[in-house]
């Protein structure tokens, strides 16, 4: 059964303030899918500098920022999320059967993906909602279980109260086992053999706050740290 | 040399019978092989099962087959986007039926179809709705599940250039699920903007070899 969680009264990151925060665990040369939806917003705090070559499941790799220049823009050059986008030189277009065939293959050194929840075992709920006849798979499934790493970028509580981190799942499952981290508007959490780990909190939140906003055991670390908002 | 450029739109599309199942190539705006499906809208074509990323769009292509009752059901990866209005109230009403197939999966069973393989082990879906009624199979310690090829009557795909044989090259994202489409079904009619004579093509380049290429329609 679904459990309603305490949401503090108090200012939590906006999406840009979490996407900002995850892009800085995008390490230099890595191979990232970016998901449909919130994780987008990731992108433009990656810097072009750091070299990260990012898939989408469309066929491309080394998907580039959107054209400045409206002319720029081009049909047959779009993002999973349907967005007008470029190619980085050194760019590669494939057909879907090998761009699934990267993604499985585990040449994705990480993927970010939206979430309902995330359980503490790292199994990942986001394409179906609970009592649902079906749902919208994309290429979530192949990218989750393909993935070195997944980071899911979520809000921490859903709109209705639901808690998101939980301990075990009560939305129909994408993939087991599979979330390395978990990015929310209130915190930072790795997945853990123990469960989840409260790494960090957004400013002007307690760790307690984000324990009562969680229907899972979050473990404390020897230093709790503050997101750098 | 067999002849496959169709003279007109309504040639090239002229086999496809009732209770096809159909390939459409596209993810987005890209590769969608717009001409070809306006030219099998409008002839009353009943009971096709039409597998693409996607549920239609719109009021046109694959919305318009669905409007026009063409559609008993539809195969894809991500049926209920936001601009999928027809399909949304059809399947709600019951009026179509409804597979959802993780994308990877989509792709690889109708390469393995073109391959002529007889199924493959993934690990995608382990442990999920998508698992059940297929057999679990685990391999050196890891959990696979069993997925079967995915074949088709026909499949309708878009290249940018085609040359007289059917040799294709695509633009861009526009690649997409045509190639592998192209593998899968029994006839593959193709729509190319533009037509090149033999030997303009680089052989080192083309990326759907004639073999799998029944019938072309140059769209300008």
């Amino acid at each position: 059964m679904s459990q309603i969680v305490k949401i503090p009264q108090k200012q939590l990151l906006g999406r840009d303030q979490i996407a900002k925060r995850l892009a800085a665990d995008l390490q230099r040369d890595w191979v990232v899918n970016i998901g449909i939806g919130m994780p987008t917003a990731t992108l433009p705090f990656v810097p072009a500098e750091r070299d990260v070559v990012f898939h989408s499941e469309n066929g491309l790799i080394g998907m580039g920022p959107p054209p400045t220049r409206e002319e720029d823009i081009d049909r047959d050059l779009m993002s999973a999320g349907k967005g007008p986008v470029t190619l980085i030189p050194g760019g590669a277009f494939v057909h879907h059967a090998d761009s699934f065939s990267l993604a499985r293959g585990g040449r994705l050194d990480c993927a970010v993906l939206g979430a309902f929840q995330v359980a503490a075992n790292g199994d990942l709920a986001n394409w179906k909602v609970k009592g649902a006849s079906s749902g919208n798979i994309g290429g979530a499934m192949d990218i989750a279980v393909g993935a070195k790493q997944v980071f899911a970028m979520m809000t921490h509580v859903a709109k209705n109260g639901e808690a998101k981190i939980v301990e075990s799942l009560t939305y129909p499952p994408t993939a087991l086992g599979v979330v390395t981290r978990v990015y929310t508007d209130m915190a930072v959490l790795s997945v853990t053999p123990e469960g989840f780990v409260l790494e960090e909190v957004a400013p002007g939140l307690t760790a307690a706050e984000v324990q009562a906003a969680s229907a899972a055991e979050l473990i404390l670390p020897d230093t709790l740290r503050t997101i750098a908002a | 040399m067999k002849k496959k450029k169709a003279a007109s739109l309504e040639e090239a599309v002229s086999h496809l019978r009732d209770g096809a199942t159909v390939l459409i190539g596209g993810f987005g705006y890209g590769g969608v092989p717009e001409h070809l499906i306006e030219g099998i809208c409008g002839r009353g074509l009943r009971n096709l099962t039409i597998v693409n990323n996607n549920a239609g769009t719109g009021h046109t292509g694959i919305a318009r087959l669905l409007e026009e009752g063409c559609v008993g059901k539809i195969i894809c990866s991500f049926p209920f986007a936001a601009e999928s209005v027809v399909f949304k109230d059809m399947y709600e009403a019951g009026k179509v039926d409804l597979e959802v197939v993780p994308q990877g999966t989509l792709a690889e069973r109708m390469r393995n179809a073109g391959a002529g393989l007889g199924g493959f082990l993934t690990p995608t879906g382990v442990g999920t709705e998508i698992a059940e009624g297929k057999p679990e199979i685990e391999v050196d310690g890891k959990r696979y599940i069993l997925e079967k090829p995915l074949r088709a009557d026909f499949a309708l795909i878009k290249a940018y250039k085609v040359d007289p044989r059917g040799n294709l090259v695509y633009r861009k994202g526009a690649r997409n699920f045509n190639p592998v489409m192209a593998m899968a079904a029994d006839f593959t009619i193709a729509e190319a903007k533009e037509e090149v004579p033999l030997g303009g093509l680089d052989p080192e380049v083309i990326v759907t070899p004639s073999v799998f290429v029944d019938c072309y329609f140059v769209t300008g």
